[in-house]
């Protein structure tokens, strides 16, 4: 039995079973459409406020910014610096490990939510708890049950395991592992939340019918779950790869960059060129830095969220 | 023949051990339950047993309960009578309105935005999607430099509305990508008829707009809540005097101060905690299926 095949036209069976009625529509180009009097001037007048918004903050800070960081010397001076290279180090283990496994267990955990039971429901009502939870108290209270042994973490591994916890943030590694497991905790919830509401939009037919075929839950996971969440999960990845970059909080409160300044990611080193060191060119510049990851990130998103609307 | 009985049907005769195998899946997500119920409350739990510590160092003492709980720092915090918390309702109060009106301005400024693109016809689709990315180029942590001398520039230092500018710059694109998503549910015939019936522009916004994107507004409403409510940075950096701080701003100096009483600053906490999760388990069942919307596919 060839299950490939049929899976795949299930999910070309999809694109009728989800209302995209108006997307489908072919659209003049806007020069070309009759958009005038009126019409035209109650459109101007909607998309004006946000063009405002983005041209003095974004546009402007962002042509500061590069101002900024155009000169040479800057980056010169950041490659000589140990911490700038400690600190891009940190930054991309952060974001390629921290930003993956959150992923991961989202998808995973969405599964789990979508059982059935009323102790779930319940479950996830609590579960979401850490993403409506401030960054700043959040985050504090996970520096206090790492930064000593008599803190809330290494008194339970006594209670429960018998075991002496060690100094979390006495080790680069052990420290930087502490400030990823922080970030999962309170931003893990929201991607699962949104991978959930994307299984919840897959036909229960497709399961019903792979089953009948004698699909097992490997195969569905593998043949609908996957290809019909694959463009929302990607989405998503590049999405929260970009926001975990500027990410300052997390690294500032949980580790404070300890120990010795070893755990400071690129947001974190921006921000002490700037104040601490009274360079904010260079600041930008250690920003700035970033850009060779940044762009192609922002242009996949461009073009993985055009292509959606084509497929839709 | 019905889809959804044949797996009832089929089972328990076919596989004799779809018993133990059902009851394994029980056990392991039970197990599961309870690891994710752990995970979860954990650090919440830290934060509470911090406050209602009598003297404020328990998080140091190696207990796992604080020897007298007591309310002592909430109520300090209620009367205000502790020096170092005697800004913390103007804080909590300047947290509030700057975070109310990013979420009220991020909600207009995005959905006026995306109705004019696609319901309005004024551009292609992804034009809006592109811009609002743009936004996402360079790190705001980075932005923030620039930002600062801004504002140093304009006289807008120590005003709520230079962050207010920026966290509503940094919450719309992505309030722009749901809201494109969510409106290609919504037939364009609807806008046609109630057009063809001599409705305006902004009849056909505020009356089939609004109410069938309800959910996504409400989803990129709590985003933006929450985005500005995590914020640190931008507070930090603009709002300079004891009379603007936010409670976020106001934590941090707490923290800093070596021998401050952290259960005060746990109470704190966990009062700063309560307004953003009473807003999204209000607001929870109107964005089910908002913070997606066509995003499945997409």
């Amino acid at each position: 039995m060839s299950f490939g095949a049929r899976s795949r036209n299930l999910v070309a069976m999809t694109d009728f079973a989800l209302p995209s009625v108006s997307a489908n529509r072919p659209q003049p180009p806007f020069w070309r459409r009759s958009l005038h009097g009126s019409e035209l001037a109650w459109a101007i007048a909607f998309v004006l406020p946000y063009l405002a918004v983005f041209a003095v903050f974004v546009l402007y800070p962002m042509g500061y910014g590069l101002w900024m960081g155009k000169d040479p010397t800057l980056y010169a001076e950041l490659v000589d610096d140990p911490n700038y290279w400690k600190a891009l180090v940190n930054t991309l283990v952060f974001v390629g490990v921290a930003v993956n496994v959150k992923m991961l267990a989202a998808l995973l955990l969405s599964g789990f939510f979508m059982r059935k039971r009323l102790w779930i429901k319940g479950l996830l009502v609590l579960y979401i708890l850490p993403w409506t939870l401030p960054a700043v108290p959040a985050y504090l209270s996970f520096h206090w049950m790492f930064v000593s042994q008599q803190g809330l973490l290494d008194t339970l591994l006594q209670a429960v395991f018998g075991i002496e916890g060690p100094l979390w943030f006495n080790s680069h590694w052990l420290a930087l592992t502490c400030n990823m497991a922080s970030y999962v905790w309170k931003w893990m919830p929201l991607w699962t939340l949104i991978l959930l509401a994307g299984r919840m939009a897959i036909p229960e037919e497709l399961y019903e019918a792979a089953k009948v075929d004698g699909a097992g839950p490997v195969d569905l996971f593998f043949r609908i779950t996957v290809p019909l969440l694959t463009n929302l999960y990607l989405i998503s990845t590049l999405i929260s790869t970009i926001w975990t970059v500027s990410d300052f909080t997390v690294t500032q409160f949980v580790s404070d960059g300890g120990p010795a300044m070893s755990t400071g990611v690129l947001a974190t080193l921006g921000i002490s060129y700037a104040l601490d060191r009274a360079q904010p060119y260079l600041g930008v510049a250690a920003g700035l830095s970033i850009l060779p990851v940044m762009i192609p990130i922002v242009i996949m998103l461009m073009r993985k969220l055009r292509s959606s609307e084509v497929q839709l | 023949m019905s889809v959804a009985a044949l797996p009832g049907r089929a089972s328990p005769g076919r596989r004799p051990n779809y018993r133990l195998r059902k009851v394994l899946v029980e056990v392991g997500s039970a197990l599961l339950g309870l690891v994710i119920l752990v995970w979860s409350l954990i650090p919440v739990y830290n934060m509470v047993f911090i406050a209602l510590d009598p003297n404020g160092f328990d998080e140091s003492a190696g207990v796992l309960w604080p020897g007298h709980a007591t309310l002592d720092a909430f109520i300090g915090l209620w009367t205000g009578e502790v020096d170092d918390v005697e800004f913390f309702w103007q804080q909590f109060g300047n947290s509030a309105y700057i975070g109310l009106i990013v979420m009220v301005l991020t909600v207009l400024v995005g959905s006026f935005a995306s109705f004019a693109v696609s319901r309005l016809r004024l551009a292609r689709e992804w034009m809006l999607n592109d811009i609002a990315l743009l936004t996402y180029i360079i790190p705001s942590s980075t932005l923030v430099i620039p930002f600062y001398r801004i504002m140093n520039q304009y006289g807008l230092m120590d005003n709520p509305w230079a962050v207010i500018g920026c966290e509503v710059a940094f919450a719309t694109p992505y309030a722009i990508l749901v809201l494109q998503q969510a409106g290609k549910l919504i037939p364009l015939e609807l806008d046609d008829a109630a057009r063809i019936d001599g409705a305006s522009v902004w009849q056909v916004y505020l009356k089939i707009y609004v109410p069938l994107m309800a959910p996504a507004l409400a989803a990129v409403g709590t985003y933006a809540l929450l985005f500005a409510w995590n914020d640190y940075l931008y507070q930090y950096l603009f709002l300079t005097s004891n009379h603007h701080a936010t409670l976020a701003v106001g934590l941090e100096q707490i923290f800093d101060d070596d021998d401050s009483p952290y259960n005060y600053l746990m109470a704190m906490s966990v009062v700063y905690s309560i307004p953003p999760i009473a807003i999204f388990y209000a607001l929870r069942r109107y964005m089910a299926s908002g913070l997606t919307g066509g995003g499945v596919k997409g």
